[in-house]
């Protein structure tokens, strides 16, 4: 058992023990039957280790590796009529893909704005700086995000604040008197046309 | 019948001796107990990583009574959040003792990583005490926010998003990245199951592994003497040294450190304990419902001076500063020892540490501060729940009170704070008419222009001509409205009007409506701004400069 006077503390003499001589009870022999044994032991374990854990890579990465578009599907926002022209909407759906437990989380929002009887304008309602959701002010014509004040024109594109481009916007088309919306991922920078700067300046 | 003549001490040694014949610990408790420490280390100063151990313990026992009841399901965690709160015996109060001591340990783990910097504990031989305790740190915050995703409400949910954005904009990896996090396309259901994992298994197990290997190592390399100037490390020489000052001037760690250890690990529950009672839990706040958007996320304290600095970035800055700043922190952090493994200790021959430090500090300090109040997010309620002070409203033209509706049903609110209330994203217009000229607030209201959007295509002329009437009030009393240099004893700028004669253009500002509109009609106007802006864009505050209200306030050109 030590005692405190024992204890010190040793740095040095790892370096010493590593180029000093190794103790003499043990037997030196490089290649024995068992240590060949043993290497194929390990040989072996690692060999099924990586036959198993090779999939299961695939497991926690599987979401991040399926085909682009995998996740979208047109969803319908409802009738056209729901939209007034020239004004800006809310709207809901529910995303395509889902799991069993997503609960509310599956319904997404966004904001439609009708240009005219058939042309439209959906945009994400995330915003297109870090994703918090963005709220429509028509008085003021302005999209206005509340975390880090970007703000947006009526037409999505860029008119202050942090963020590097104009809105998010899905693609859409109108079958049977129903718009329809090309959605089912979280618009971020990486699946949008990254950053494209619109310029707006009156005039 | 025999009587049975117990000793219960002689028989508790017995089964202490059995046990330790079997399990032969007693060696290398007492070693570790007993082992010399410099006098100077048994301070108030050495107690904090002992502190961040006894808030790890209390964490992992709190959490492991919260998964007793806990729903890591995105459709029930809210709700099973809410049972904890609001119908369990003692839930709220291991909700709040599990979301305190998550505060203080990354508060005491951030103290604990000041004081040993500060006292050059990572020099020789310490370096991968200090790279595991770097680790630590990190390992510590990731607890922070998968416990904050944990909490799954509407904070959780759009922070997951802001997590997902900031991992989008990594190159080439970045789209993977985002749906590797998430478990999927969209935040839900897998997002919150990964999270799970992450928080109460995989970071757990390698805050342990991290913490029993540093502890390990301050066991077998000695805790960190008091730093005394002069006193240089070098590697030939301070093992050598440090024996000797921990024996011949030195105390067994127990009784003579571990007491302060004691006491202040005991405050600290105390502490938590306090906090939790009087504070309660936090959370969990709105329902993860993404379309519900009344909402303003937030992050939890200890991210807040992230949260400031990414308003504050120059957009083309973010996306580098995100991705290039974290490597190059960690990096720093890393090399640290190696670049600095030698020489002084003493913070008093060390300058640049100690400025790195208050520097550092305060910066952490005012960001966070700012975070806690956040002036550059437009509140989104500030126009229809915050009315115009009385006594800023002195106006006393009817065009300049339609110019008060205006700018108050504008949203302009929102952002301009009067009189105390509204948003700070933009400055307070408590005097802004002393700032501005008549023609500068024309040319910024309809060109907007540093960080303020351009209301030009939002209000009919006859609304900017009111609503700047109303601007033009905005001085105090006895201090009067900027002036075009140009003109300075004829009528301010242009035709506007005067509240002392009370005569003034009338005008209709009703709504957008295209009748009331005079001419000329919306389109012309924007093509006259056009003109106008590549004239006086630059020189917007350039006093002087008189061509902005002729063309841009057609309505008021007779």
């Amino acid at each position: 058992m030590s005692t405190t006077e024992d204890h010190l503390v040793k740095i040095e003499n790892i370096k010493t023990e590593h180029h000093g001589q190794p103790d003499a009870e043990i037997p030196v022999r490089h290649v024995t039957r068992r240590s060949v044994l043993m290497n194929i032991g390990i040989g072996l374990n690692a060999l099924v280790g990586l036959a198993i854990t090779a999939p299961v890579i695939g497991y926690v990465l599987g979401p991040a590796l399926r085909k682009k578009g995998f996740y979208k599907s047109w969803v319908s926002l409802g009738n056209i009529d729901r939209f007034p022209n020239g004004q800006t909407r809310f709207a809901t759906f529910v995303t395509p893909y889902k799991t069993p437990t997503d609960g509310a989380t599956d319904n997404t929002a966004c904001w439609v704005r009708r240009l005219s009887d058939t042309s439209f304008q959906v945009f994400a309602i995330n915003c297109a700086h870090l994703g918090c959701p963005v709220r429509w002010f028509p008085q003021s014509g302005l999209f206005m995000c509340p975390c880090h004040g970007g703000v947006y024109y009526q037409d999505g594109s860029r008119a202050a604040g942090p963020p590097e481009r104009g809105m998010f916007e899905y693609q859409w088309k109108l079958v049977n008197g129903e718009i329809q919306i090309n959605a089912g991922q979280l618009p971020t920078l990486s699946n949008q046309a990254s950053v494209e700067r619109k310029k707006s300046c009156l005039g | 019948m025999p009587r049975l003549n117990i000793n219960p001490t002689k028989t508790a040694l017995d089964v202490y001796g059995w046990l330790e014949r079997r399990v032969q610990l007693e060696g290398f408790v007492k070693e570790s107990a007993l082992h010399p420490v410099p006098k100077s280390t048994a301070s108030w100063w050495y107690v904090f990583g002992s502190a961040a151990t006894a808030l790890l313990v209390l964490q992992i026992l709190t959490g492991i009574l919260l998964a007793l009841v806990y729903t890591p399901s995105a459709s029930e965690a809210w709700q099973s959040l809410n049972y904890l709160n609001n119908h369990l015996i003692l839930g709220w109060f291991l909700r709040a003792m599990h979301g305190w001591g998550s505060d203080f340990m990354i508060a005491v783990v951030l103290v604990h990583m000041m004081q040993v910097f500060m006292f050059g504990a990572y020099k020789f031989p310490r370096e991968l005490t200090w790279l595991l305790g770097v680790g630590l740190l990190f390992l510590t915050l990731g607890m922070g926010f998968t416990g904050q995703v944990l909490r799954y409400d509407q904070d959780a949910y759009w922070g997951l998003g802001i997590g997902a954005s900031i991992a989008s904009r990594v190159p080439v990896i970045g789209p993977y990245a985002v749906h590797a996090l998430l478990g999927g396309p969209i935040i839900g259901g897998a997002t919150l199951t990964r999270f799970f994992a992450l928080h109460v298994f995989v970071i757990p197990g390698l805050l342990m592994g991290f913490a029993g290997l540093h502890v390990w190592l301050v066991l077998k390399l000695g805790i960190n003497e008091w730093p005394m100037p002069g006193r240089i490390v070098r590697r030939s020489t301070y093992v050598h040294e440090y024996n000797e000052l921990a024996h011949k001037d030195g105390i067994a760690f127990v009784p003579g450190a571990v007491w302060k250890d004691l006491f202040f690990s005991a405050a600290i529950y105390g502490a938590v304990a306090l906090c939790a009672i009087i504070f309660g839990p936090f959370g969990p706040g709105g329902q993860p419902d993404p379309t519900i958007i009344q909402t303003a996320p937030k992050p939890d304290y200890f991210f807040l001076w992230l949260y400031s600095i990414l308003s504050y970035l120059p957009d083309s800055l973010e996306t580098p500063f995100l991705l290039i700043a974290p490597p190059i922190g960690i990096a720093v952090l890393i090399a640290l020892p190696f670049v600095a493994g030698e020489g002084e200790k003493h913070w008093s021959r060390r300058p640049v540490a100690v400025l790195t430090l208050v520097f550092l500090s305060i910066s952490l300090a005012v960001l966070n501060h700012l975070g806690t109040y956040e002036p550059w997010s437009p509140h989104m309620t500030a126009w229809s729940g915050d009315p115009l002070p009385a006594e800023k409203v002195h106006a006393e033209l009817p065009l300049e009170r339609q110019g008060a509706i205006v700018f108050q049903g504008k949203q302009c609110r929102n952002c301009h704070e009067v009189g105390g209330l509204g948003g700070q994203r933009g400055p307070s217009l408590d005097a802004v008419a002393t700032r501005l000229t008549y023609d500068q607030l024309v040319r910024q209201v309809l060109q907007g222009g540093g960080n303020m959007p351009a209301y030009g295509k939002n209000l009919s002329p006859a609304q900017t001509t009111a609503i700047v009437a109303f601007l033009e009030t905005m001085h105090p009393l006895g201090q009067e409205p900027a002036r075009n240099a140009a003109t300075p004893n004829g009528p301010p700028d242009n035709m506007r009007g005067n509240p002392l004669t009370g005569d003034g253009p009338a005008q209709n500002v009703g709504e957008n409506h295209p009748d009331s509109n005079p001419k000329p009609a919306p389109k012309d106007q924007k093509q006259t701004q056009g003109q106008t802006t590549s004239r006086n864009t630059k020189a917007g505050a350039k006093p002087g400069d008189t061509t902005v209200s002729l063309n841009t306030v057609p309505a008021l050109v007779h």
